[in-house]
């Protein structure tokens, strides 16, 4: 997958094979930053952006890249309109209450919905989207550091809180287990 | 120590891209921006790839041009803005299928003539109306048509070269003495087309 973030040789590939090849990953990314519901409009608000913008981006430009930080902002801008409306939206405390029973049995979709904004952005752009944490300080508006520090206790947090061997254990859960 | 596999917990399956392309598809046309949208269809000469600009048709090619290489050529020709966006291709794809089964015998749909530029674009809309469906005509005859009798040879690299074969019949011009003459689709796919066409 290396070899298609960046377009080879300079040829720009027409915007459809741009959908297809990073389609999946800008929606995991959205899935995990905003929560499945407002993923699909997340996705839908990043491509469109993407395509109108696209001609004019440098035929060598990280793609992969240059999509999550679209996508970045387009949660933002969901993130916003939803406390317009003023729906109550899983705001998690700073700090997680760590012997909390409850906790130790979310999945880890649930997990990760409960960290801090900044860890959950920086866990996602890192981990899902490969983004190197210097291109994800500008992101978050810190340093690079700080991004990695707040994907490191991202990670550390659900490390403490999410555990697959709980009863309810899905197939899912048990493929976490083949991380690389 | 729990190991963690953030992608594995957020799968994606082909569904979800075909659902969120579609809606893309659909949103880049009511904004303007889907520049030129493709599909493909299935055929007695194989697969068709067809692919309009909000003007009209403006490329149809065979399987054997090799529809990856065809796409980048109309991304760098006509615009990178291209998405597989079949509903633009309703109509084009209907009166194909017509075609290929002899219900159809001329073609009623728009056409982008921006591929073909000059003379070519001369000759390309003599042969778009006149020559009818179950007749050929030599090189020299369309170039006779088009205005320019001598210039059989540019004819010919015309016809060759036609970014919308079938719809635009190049397959009705032939040589002079009877033989095929080439073909963008290959000899077999002009053969098949004027055997459709009850033309021995």
């Amino acid at each position: 997958m290396v070899a298609a973030t960046r377009s080879n040789d300079g040829i720009k590939p027409p915007f459809d094979k741009v959908v297809v090849r990073h389609g999946a990953t800008v929606l995991r990314v959205v899935r995990a930053v905003l929560g499945h519901a407002d993923a699909d409009d997340a996705w839908s608000d990043t491509f469109l952006a993407a395509m109108k913008a696209y001609p004019d981006l440098p035929a060598d430009a990280n793609l992969e890249a240059w999509l999550v930080t679209i996508a970045h902002r387009k949660a933002i801008d969901i993130i916003r309109a939803t406390s317009r409306r003023a729906i109550p939206i899983p705001d998690a405390p700073d700090t997680p209450s760590q012997d909390h029973a409850a906790e130790r049995h979310l999945e880890l979709t649930e997990a990760v919905a409960a960290l801090p904004t900044k860890q959950r952005q920086a866990v996602a752009y890192h981990y899902l989207a490969g983004l190197p944490y210097a291109e994800i300080a500008t992101l978050l508006d810190s340093s690079a550091a700080a991004a990695r520090r707040a994907a490191a206790d991202g990670i550390a947090t659900l490390r403490r809180t999410y555990s697959p061997n709980h009863v309810d254990a899905s197939p899912q859960t048990e493929s976490a287990n083949d991380h690389n | 120590m729990t190991t963690i596999d953030l992608a594995a917990s957020y799968p994606v399956d082909d569904d979800d891209i075909s659902r969120l392309h579609a809606r893309l598809a659909a949103a880049a046309d009511r904004d303007d921006v889907l520049d030129v949208a493709y599909r493909t269809v299935d055929s007695p000469v194989g697969s068709l790839l067809i692919a309009a600009t909000p003007v009209g048709l403006v490329r149809l090619a065979f399987g054997s041009e090799g529809h990856d290489a065809v796409l980048q050529n109309l991304s760098d020709r006509i615009s990178s803005r291209l998405l597989h966006a079949p509903a633009r291709l309703d109509a084009v794809a209907h009166q194909l299928d017509e075609y290929f089964s002899g219900r159809r015998h001329s073609f009623d749909v728009p056409v982008d003539w921006q591929l073909s530029k000059g003379f070519r674009r001369t000759v390309l809309g003599h042969l778009a109306v006149d020559i009818d469906y179950g007749t050929t005509a030599s090189y020299g005859t369309l170039a006779r048509l088009s205005g320019s009798p001598k210039a059989v040879r540019a004819v010919g690299t015309t016809c060759a070269t036609n970014p919308i074969p079938v719809v635009v019949p190049c397959h009705r011009v032939v040589r002079a003495d009877g033989t095929l003459g080439g073909y963008r689709g290959g000899p077999a796919a002009k053969r098949a087309l004027l055997d459709l066409e009850g033309i021995g």
